[in-house]
């Protein structure tokens, strides 16, 4: 496929359609990937990759490149098809400075799950029949694949590509709840009693360090200015100094993107500590779905969101005292 | 006798009011004399719509033990379509602090309209009541603004 995509890039770089690609770029090691953007062939040939790793969505670097001079080609999964979508819908991203090639999802891999089985040293993987074999600067090592899968892909909610200029590959199809299981974990949460929903969250949050990573790499929070840079919304700290702010920070992290997260499952990648980011997110939908209709957000651009939106009938919010685990 | 150790508590109650409806619902207790708790500080606001979810977690922050909204009834609005976006927007910020494990009886939305001054007293006193019964807010509250 990374050939291909290499291809595809020099072709439409030639070409004059583009006359920039935003792709993945090998960092120091193999699993150490950032999203980078090409402007030359010899560029792409040096250092463009797609591969087992390259997890990262570029949905959002398309805001601002977008609004550059010419226009730009993407390399977008299936996930990242549905932010590129709903970036779209909200006049973020200018559809026509983009040009999109659709390209198949995962599972991509997650190196922490590599390292903590004690495989270090990692030079490349490749997986054979469910193990995958991984080769070390200590000689080969093998673990089943999918237990090195990463968080965001076991749940994986899509394989189809909403949008798209060009397909590489073939069409996929959409998984449902069901099936992809991406509701268990919340529905889990959901049974417990409130004493121990709240011991999990105390220990989740409270590993939170503020590092603002999961704010950062959102594709759904665009804003120019956001509320928690403001020094007087009282959680402006680089250090939660109180357990106050690291749920208030959460919370309102969680709800700002309330019915245009698409699940991506970005936040909970990025986060170093670990933290289940994606269940805060993933509980918004499950209510939307549930109060006010099955929705997906990144799904379509014509459709209104949620939250900008009122039927006379809706539930009132005495259902969340009415219903569940107290 | 049994002694409740929570007998001295008084909550702190914060009620968001719409200027149109529940603040008028308010004025119009007052006036027709009804008593309700002084736990209850009003805030008034021009819409329920106005409130945003910061200003509920803000006020457990500061030191509430129970946040109340009101709003005119569906439908009444004085900009028509206010509250029923409150109504979707606090219906799940509500179900997530119910999921993040703070009692669900702390927070509630309540519709009065500016001639229920009577259903407003009735309300105030029954949600003092029920968040006196969970005692001080701790799950949701700043360390460093509790009263010494």
């Amino acid at each position: 496929m990374q050939e291909a995509m290499i291809n595809k890039a020099k072709q439409l770089l030639a070409d004059g359609t583009v006359n920039r690609v935003i792709g993945w770029k090998r960092g120091e090691f193999v699993y150490d990937i950032t999203p980078a953007v090409f402007e030359t062939a010899e560029e792409i040939d040096a250092d463009f990759v797609c591969d087992d790793f390259t997890a990262a969505n570029v949905s959002k670097y398309l805001v601002k490149e977008s609004r550059k001079e010419g226009k730009i080609l993407a390399f977008l999964k299936p996930c990242d098809t549905y932010s590129f979508n709903q970036l779209v819908k909200e006049h973020r991203i200018v559809r026509e400075n983009v040009y999109v090639v659709g390209i198949p999802g995962g599972p991509k891999l997650d190196a922490e799950k590599i390292k903590a089985k004690g495989i270090t040293g990692i030079l490349g993987v490749k997986n054979e029949n469910g193990t995958l074999k991984i080769d070390t600067l200590y000689g080969e090592e093998t673990m089943p694949y999918y237990e090195a899968i990463l968080g965001k892909c076991e749940t994986c909610k899509s394989r189809k590509h909403v949008v798209y200029d060009e397909l590489l590959g073939e069409e996929g199809e959409v998984i449902s709840a069901e099936d992809s299981g991406r509701f268990d974990m919340v529905e889990k949460l959901e049974n417990m009693t409130a004493q121990e929903r709240y011991d999990f969250w105390r220990e989740q949050l409270s590993k939170c360090i503020r590092c603002n990573a999961c704010r950062n790499v959102c594709p759904a929070c665009t804003c120019e200015n956001c509320v928690f840079d403001n020094p007087a919304s009282g959680i402006s700290n680089k250090a939660a100094a109180d357990s106050f702010e690291e749920n208030m920070f959460h919370i309102i992290r969680a709800f700002h993107v309330a019915g245009r997260c698409t699940d991506c499952g970005e936040c909970s990648r990025v986060c170093p500590q670990n933290i289940p980011l994606h269940l805060l997110n993933r509980k918004f939908i499950k209510d939307i779905n549930a109060f006010y209709g099955e929705y997906q957000a990144g799904e379509d651009t014509t459709s209104r969101a949620p939250l900008n939106n009122y039927d006379k009938d809706d539930c009132e919010p005495s259902i969340v005292h009415e219903r569940g685990v107290e | 006798m049994q002694v409740n150790e929570n007998t001295n508590f008084e909550p702190v109650i914060v009620a968001f009011c719409c200027n149109w409806c529940s603040y008028a619902g308010a004025d119009l207790s007052g006036t027709n004399r009804l008593n309700y708790p002084t736990n209850v500080k009003i805030i008034r606001v021009p819409c329920s719509c106005r409130v945003n979810p910061m200003f509920i977690l803000r006020a457990f922050q500061k030191g509430a033990d129970g946040v109340i909204l009101c709003g005119c009834h569906p439908g009444d609005c004085h900009y028509t379509s206010g509250n029923y976006f409150t109504r979707r927007r606090i219906t799940l910020l509500y179900s997530m602090l119910d999921f993040l494990g703070i009692e669900r009886d702390r927070t509630r939305l309540e519709w009065v309209s500016a001639a229920e001054g009577a259903k407003f007293a009735a309300t105030m006193q029954e949600f003092t009541d029920a968040v006196r019964k969970l005692g001080p807010n701790r799950r949701l509250e700043d360390l460093r603004c509790r009263k010494q």
